[in-house]
């Protein structure tokens, strides 16, 4: 198996992850298929790989996200590297530090890799550039989600068999969503058929350029989805107010069985979480029989796992 | 060198003038710091004790007047000084910096336009008119004393980067700003619109992550501004417009006879939205860099007259305030040495004509400001550029003047290089190659 990964491995070329952008449809499925083992490795009682081991992986977080630090972690250390967690919203940067300076003070720690998350787009390409390490992409401002966008294709691929010629609706606040960019951009890759479903003003100037179907009714945009991906409301990005109440958005946009059936028969319910649960959906959607979010965390680690392993054959041997 | 006691000619060069109408190959002759004539044909001899400067394939032309600069003195020296900032204009051919007053403490009070008077006597090397604040603490509540700052020095009144959005203020300073003959410069950017934004709106925005400042956020305060200079008279020049929409409402206000002008950043006349890239912030400005098609319009409404004027909006920032992620960092690019490198490009590729280019960056700006600038008329200061307009060169932002080095003309190429800047008939600066 090591053989055939590290072959597949070969064929994803970049040094980072930074966003599903500039990978091509052949670079996706090769993460997926290499996601694919690392579940089964993930199942096993012995889970551990060696792939990473002497290698130094930190994960740096300056938005704080406990789901998506520690299914790094745990990714990181199934691979056999040492993981380190750093925190940095509460230390450098209230201290007037630039992003860049806490770059280079990384970077003379020689690490392999760093895993970022950041509330401003791009500042995980910026970090890229001055450091000397493979840098994942956890997530910048309203930029992109490369592995949260792979974990959902991989929960689709497992479930329904496929990706090409599905039809996907992308519901709630698109405007602020790195998951809904990431997503877009992967599911057009593989061409599924993308939908976004929105209140008007949360759906960002050009939408329609990238995706082909853009709603503000949830009747007219789930008709015959075979998955329906609800988004968190998040509240704390908003500088205004771009919805008259979390009742009239639930009311309107949150996810419920009413709506729920106007989709195809037993289809997906996905949820990149953290829930609120009677904001976005409804809890008992949210825990009923067409949901697949907790597999989504299931495929979260694969989905790590295979990436840092597709990056580890381009590290530097020193 | 140069000097001004010693009588001298300017020769063979290609004399623009636009405020005569003078485009011809001649001699300039500069006497005690003053224009004494202008020979056309150029077949003249001089007397020995004329220093003669051979300009034979280069533009002599007035000094340019920059009326938006940004200057970090006071405050903020370690961006830019008035020393500095002169420096950079001169190596630039600008002979007349018009500074802003978003300084700190901001220049919102007569003893402070003449702290500015004074070091830029002491310190520059260029000619320095200091604007002074449409409201105290460019806070846009309360009218600033507009009167006493006009004595003091002030050649004309704005806040700067901020825009007055009470419709009433503004009402009242354009109504009483007449009395003291105060020219109104206003930044035409509705902030609580452009509050999200950090570029321009649009599908670039979209996909970068990227908040977006409609181009609305500009046209809606540039119409109600033109409403009020119709209901009040005032005089009212637009700092820098980016938008088609924008020029438009110039343009019909001019129709109707308002005593209206516009001016352009010369960012926004050669950049576009896509030279951001990937989150390039010396790229980050406000108004924020536009579309193609609206650049296009700019340089439209440059050559149809509609805009006055071209200002380098020279901005200085530091690593402190432009390293970080791109909604983060500052708003500002520096311009003053690239300014008229820059503008070339537009007269290269045709879209402008140089007389076109002169004017807007020399001739308008001082009638508009009512400055002793702009002309080679015979008996004007002898403030003047002289430029090769085709020689390429590649710029070295490691070489620049300016303190701060965010140029977003990193090691662009250009064709026209500045190779004397006289101020008053003294030599600020000759090009060499070492």
């Amino acid at each position: 198996m090591s053989a055939e990964s590290s072959k597949q491995a070969a064929i994803y070329s970049h040094r980072h992850l930074l966003g599903i952008e500039r990978l091509t449809p052949e670079e996706i499925v090769t993460l997926l298929d290499l996601a694919d083992e690392a579940v089964g490795v993930s199942r096993q009682v012995e889970k551990k790989k060696a792939v990473l081991r002497g290698r130094t992986q930190i994960n740096l977080f300056f938005e704080a996200s406990t789901r998506t630090q520690s299914s790094f972690e745990i990714a990181g250390k199934r691979l056999g590297a040492d993981v380190m967690n750093m925190s940095v919203a509460s230390s450098s940067v209230k201290k007037g530090e630039t992003l860049i300076d806490t770059a280079a003070t990384l970077n003379a720690m020689h690490p392999d890799l760093l895993v970022v998350r950041h509330h401003a787009a791009g500042a995980v390409a910026l970090l890229a550039r001055k450091t000397e390490c493979s840098v994942v992409n956890a997530g910048d401002g309203a930029h992109e989600h490369p592995t949260q966008a792979l974990l959902d294709a991989l929960t689709i691929r497992r479930n329904l068999g496929r990706i090409e010629g599905l039809t996907v609706a992308i519901c709630g606040d698109i405007l602020h969503s790195r998951v809904a960019r990431s997503n877009i951009l992967l599911l057009s890759a593989l061409n599924a058929r993308v939908r976004v479903v929105a209140p008007p003003t949360l759906l960002p100037v050009g939408i329609e350029n990238m995706v082909p179907e853009v709603f503000t009714s949830m009747k007219e945009g789930l008709k015959d989805a075979d998955v329906v991906m609800m988004l968190r409301l998040q509240r704390e990005r908003m500088s205004g107010s771009f919805i008259p109440s979390v009742r009239e958005y639930f009311r309107y946009y949150g996810l419920d069985q009413e709506k729920l059936d106007y989709a195809k028969p037993g289809a997906l319910v996905m949820h990149p979480g953290p829930m609120n649960r009677g904001v976005e959906i409804d809890p008992a959607i949210a825990d009923g029989p067409q949901s697949v979010i907790n597999e989504q965390v299931e495929m979260g680690v694969a989905v790590r796992m295979a990436v840092l392993e597709a990056l580890a054959a381009h590290l530097p041997n020193r | 060198m140069a000097d001004s006691n010693k009588p001298t000619v300017l020769k063979g060069g290609r004399i623009v003038d636009p405020a005569r109408n003078v485009d011809a190959v001649g001699d300039l002759i500069i006497i005690d710091g003053r224009i004494a004539a202008t020979e056309i044909g150029g077949n003249e001899s001089y007397p020995g004790t004329f220093e003669t400067i051979d300009c034979r394939g280069a533009v002599v032309a007035p000094g340019l007047v920059d009326m938006r600069v940004f200057v970090g003195e006071p405050g903020f020296e370690h961006r830019e000084t008035l020393a500095s900032a002169s420096q950079a204009a001169a190596a630039g051919g600008i002979t007349t910096i018009v500074t802003m007053p978003d300084t700190e403490p901001p220049i919102d009070e007569p003893a402070l336009v003449d702290f500015v008077h004074r070091r830029a006597r002491d310190t520059a090397i260029v000619n320095v008119h200091p604007m002074a604040a449409l409201t105290k603490g460019l806070a846009g509540v309360e009218m600033a004393e507009l009167g006493l700052l006009r004595e003091a020095g002030a050649v004309a009144f704005t806040d700067g980067r901020h825009t007055v959005t009470n419709a009433s203020v503004m009402r009242r300073i354009l109504t009483y700003a007449q009395s003291v003959d105060g020219l109104i410069v206003h930044h035409t950017e509705d902030p609580d619109l452009a509050r999200a934004g950090v570029m321009n709106e649009g599908e670039t925005a979209t996909r970068l992550g990227l908040g977006g400042v409609p181009r609305e956020a500009e046209i809606i305060v540039v119409e109600r501004d033109l409403r009020l200079v119709a209901l009040t008279g005032g005089r009212y020049h637009a700092a820098q417009i980016s938008c088609a929409d924008s020029a438009a409402a110039i343009a019909a206000a001019k129709g109707r006879g308002l005593g209206v002008t516009a001016g352009v950043s010369i960012n926004h006349l050669t950049l576009n939205e896509n030279d951001i890239g990937a989150y390039r912030t010396f790229f980050k400005m406000s108004p924020p860099l536009r579309s193609e098609d609206d650049r296009m319009a700019m340089v439209a409404a440059l050559a149809d007259g509609t805009i006055d004027v071209v200002v380098s909006s020279h901005d200085p920032q530091d690593v402190e305030t432009k390293r970080h992620p791109f909604a983060e960092a500052a708003d500002g690019a520096i311009g003053l040495e690239t300014l008229l490198p820059a503008i070339l490009r537009l007269v290269h590729s045709g879209d402008i004509e140089l007389s076109t280019a002169i004017r807007a960056l020399s001739t308008r700006p001082a009638e508009i400001l009512g400055i002793e600038a702009g002309t080679l008329r015979t008996g004007a200061r002898a403030d003047v550029v002289v430029f090769a307009p085709d020689t390429p060169w590649i710029l070295d932002e490691t070489k620049m003047r300016s303190r701060a080095k965010n140029t977003p003309f990193e090691g662009a190429r250009f064709q026209g290089r500045v190779l004397r800047t006289m101020v008053a008939g003294q030599t600020r600066y000759t090009y060499s190659d070492t």
